[in-house]
């Protein structure tokens, strides 16, 4: 029997109702249509002045935080690659112990780490993976711009299939370099950690106010929280920086991009992919507008179109588990 | 001076609340309970294990509180310390050998980051091939890191040097992560009687952890290790340098006030200690437990007539160069003695004769040096090895020739 989970937070209703307060601001250096950077700015402004950050090395450090400029408002701390679920381990602990001491006042102090897909979805999925079994409040996002962004372009587990990188390059020999299919960060996350409340995907921008509703949910719903964000790259995806809002629409719609929460073992479907929901617009709608898969030919757009196909119409979780079925039949 | 020391000993009584059999990580345990740790991140390893081990038992009986995080992996563990560091908690973390080397990375930032926690290291053999036994390659792997290093040589030791490692590490002009090392299985699985200081005279020792305009708080709100590139690293490391340099007088400062609670514990010059060096013509200097075969080689070697001591070196960072070259320059000849090795190394011999040699070079009246490596892997270092060396080093003494100056102490060959 499923029960309809509860979260008591404040809804921010349409895009003029957001905070005006800004507490990421100038000083930073990001690229002209940096998507990830609206996703950080997003979460900042929900969290309030009452958080600390810590930022796991990736592009949104180094474009972010120069010495001497930084565009945080609030506490900020870098940490390693692979630190993100352990940075906000060790954050959240140390200030519960402060707390429980009396050596710092008893409040509600937000914890945040920001990792991106090499961060968090290769290096760092074990410390994020113990962080999520844990019972410390504290939320871990992912921003996933599909690459390592900040050493040139390079795949990461999370490169959707296809994609030249400088680690992945179309060749004579070998047109598709990247053969791997996009891990499933998120899904595999929900899944695997029974005691873990909120796990989320979002889109900084699509649908609005939708990822900043998510935050707000996953740090008031209590214990540790985890959101994947998808977040065009106008660098690494090579398309005019105008239109990053619209290729994460594209993304999301084409159902390459599942977007959902699992809230206390419950799947709600954001924008609903499956074919009895809204539908999908056709992968080749969303791959063309990018220059890193010019090189794909036909049979390539059919094997993406038949794997998302797939997900959405023969998992029993759509977009979220795959796992297809029970065998009745032994093996 | 004389006053506070006099007072201190009329109090003595209860400066410590029992004596107890404890090997060496329970030792560290009680230490970490004593400083009042906030957090702590376990991952298991051998030998150091056992700490962590005692930790979560004093934790679920209720006789310390404490944040006790079991990590997924020393990398995490060490990150999980450092960032609680940075949040003002005062933090413990530990490893041993390959463990040690998995978290390397958040070791070095926790130096560059200047945070104090303090980490037990359990000596242990570096694999290939798997080891337990003692060597001090891991350890010394962070030595030019940044990092306070010493070594002790008892449980009762052990314990201390958990409040005297925090009293330096967390003081103003020093906070640098603190590497408190003992050897596997002979310091931290060997049971002693320890004195167990009472929480009043810890704390009367140990001040609070006070992280001040740099710790990450929302009254506090600074960013910590932004990307800077080729603009301030030098300036950066220059303070990492200055702070390093400044450690020596507090480490001399952090042993007076001890001596003040617990009593006369520690002589001068603390960084290292002397035993029956005063007419010594000969000597050997180590680290770690070798001290217990070697004074017992001493004694014995000395019932014979001969003049010979023992130094135990206790601080390997920072390194106590002007006093021990003031030291070593006195004897005739100095046998160092490396449970570790530098292979390629200038003199090919161990890291610890390349440091005193590079200590001795401006000194008048330099001593003859010859290099033991011994008690690798954990191999038994004998009283019969000590007698050796000490015969070794005495020859050393008596002539000019430098050649084969580095041994191999019970190599099957």
């Amino acid at each position: 029997m499923s029960t309809v989970p509860t979260i008591d937070y404040e809804k921010i209703k349409g895009v003029h109702k957001v905070p005006l307060e800004e507490l990421y601001t100038s000083g930073h250096r990001t690229c002209q249509g940096c998507e990830s950077a609206t996703t950080m700015r997003g979460f900042i402004k929900v969290a309030g002045p009452r958080t600390v950050v810590t930022g796991s090395t990736g592009c949104m450090y180094v474009a972010n935080t120069s010495y001497l400029t930084t565009p945080w408002i609030v506490p900020w701390m870098h940490t390693q690659l692979g630190a993100g679920g352990s940075s906000a381990v060790g954050m959240a602990a140390g200030l519960r112990a402060l707390k429980r001491k009396g050596k710092i006042k008893d409040e509600k102090i937000n914890v945040i780490n920001f990792s991106g897909d090499l961060g968090a979805g290769d290096m760092g999925i074990g410390g994020i993976s113990a962080a999520l079994q844990s019972d410390y409040d504290l939320l871990i996002i992912m921003y996933d711009n599909e690459s390592a962004a900040n050493t040139d372009i390079q795949a990461t587990g999370l490169t959707t299939y296809g994609a030249q990188t400088t680690f992945t390059p179309p060749g004579t020999k070998h047109p598709i370099m990247q053969r791997r299919w996009k891990k499933n960060v998120a899904g595999m996350l929900a899944v695997g950690h029974r005691t873990c409340r909120y796990v989320a995907t979002a889109c900084a921008t699509y649908p609005p106010t939708d990822y900043l509703n998510k935050v707000q949910k996953a740090l008031n719903i209590g214990g540790p929280t985890f959101i994947h964000t998808y977040d065009p790259c106008p660098k690494g995806w090579d398309y005019h920086p105008r239109f990053s809002h619209d290729l994460g629409e594209l993304g999301i719609k084409s159902g390459l991009y599942p977007l959902y929460e699992v809230v206390d073992g419950q799947v709600i479907y954001t924008y609903d992919a499956r074919k009895s929901g809204k539908g999908r617009i056709p992968v080749k709608d969303f791959l063309t507008k990018q220059g890193r898969f010019d090189h794909l030919k036909e049979e390539h757009f059919t094997y993406i179109q038949k794997m998302v196909d797939e997900q959405w119409d023969e998992w029993e979780i759509p977009g979220v588990a795959p796992i297809k079925g029970i065998l009745k039949a032994r093996i | 001076m004389s006053v506070a020391v006099a007072k201190a000993k009329s109090d003595q009584s209860d400066v410590y609340e029992r004596e107890e059999l404890l090997n060496g990580c329970q030792a560290v345990a009680h230490g970490v309970r004593l400083a009042d740790v906030d957090v702590i991140a376990a991952y298991p390893i051998r030998p150091y294990t056992e700490v962590m081990d005692a930790l979560s038992k004093l934790i679920a009986d209720g006789q310390f509180d404490a944040e006790y995080i079991i990590a997924d992996s020393e990398h995490s563990q060490f990150e999980i310390v450092k960032h609680a560091s940075s949040v003002n908690a005062r933090a413990f973390g530990g490893s041993s050998g390959t463990g040690w080397m998995y978290g390397m990375e958040a070791l070095v930032v926790t130096a560059t980051d200047r945070l104090p926690p303090l980490f037990v290291v359990g000596n242990r053999a570096l694999d290939d091939p798997g080891a337990f036994g003692v060597e001090h390659n891991d350890a010394m792997a962070v030595r030019d890191m940044g990092w306070l290093l010493c070594w002790v040589t008892t449980p009762q030791e052990a314990l201390e040097h958990v409040l005297i490692g925090y009293r330096i590490a967390e003081d103003k002009r020093v906070r640098m992560p603190m590497g408190l090392a003992m050897d596997g299985a002979f310091l931290t699985h060997s049971q002693h009687m320890v004195k167990v200081p009472s929480p009043e005279a810890a704390k009367k020792f140990l001040p609070q952890y006070d992280l001040a305009e740099r710790r990450l708080h929302p009254d506090n709100p600074i960013s910590v290790a932004p990307q800077i590139n080729e603009d301030w690293v030098m300036e950066l490391r220059r303070q990492n340098w200055e702070a390093a340099k400044r450690a020596r007088g507090v480490i001399k400062e952090a042993y007076k006030e001890f001596n003040d609670v617990f009593g006369e514990r520690y002589s001068a010059p603390y960084y290292f200690e002397e035993f029956m060096t005063d007419d010594a013509e000969v000597v050997l200097i180590g680290i770690g437990t070798v001290a217990a075969p070697a004074r017992t080689a001493v004694r014995r070697l000395r019932e014979k007539g001969q003049k010979v001591g023992y130094v135990n070196l206790r601080w390997f960072r920072p390194f106590p160069t002007v006093e021990l070259r003031e030291c070593l320059s006195r004897f005739k000849a100095v046998g160092v003695v490396d449970r570790d090795f530098a292979h390629g190394s200038p003199d090919n011999g161990g890291i610890l004769m390349h440091e005193i040699r590079s200590c001795l070079y401006p000194a008048k009246q330099r001593p003859a040096i010859v290099n033991f490596m011994g008690g690798l892997g954990g191999r038994d270092l004998s009283i019969a090895d000590a007698q050796k060396m000490y015969d070794i080093t005495q020859q050393a003494a008596k002539k000019d020739s430098m050649d084969g100056f580095v041994t191999w102490i019970g190599l099957r060959e």
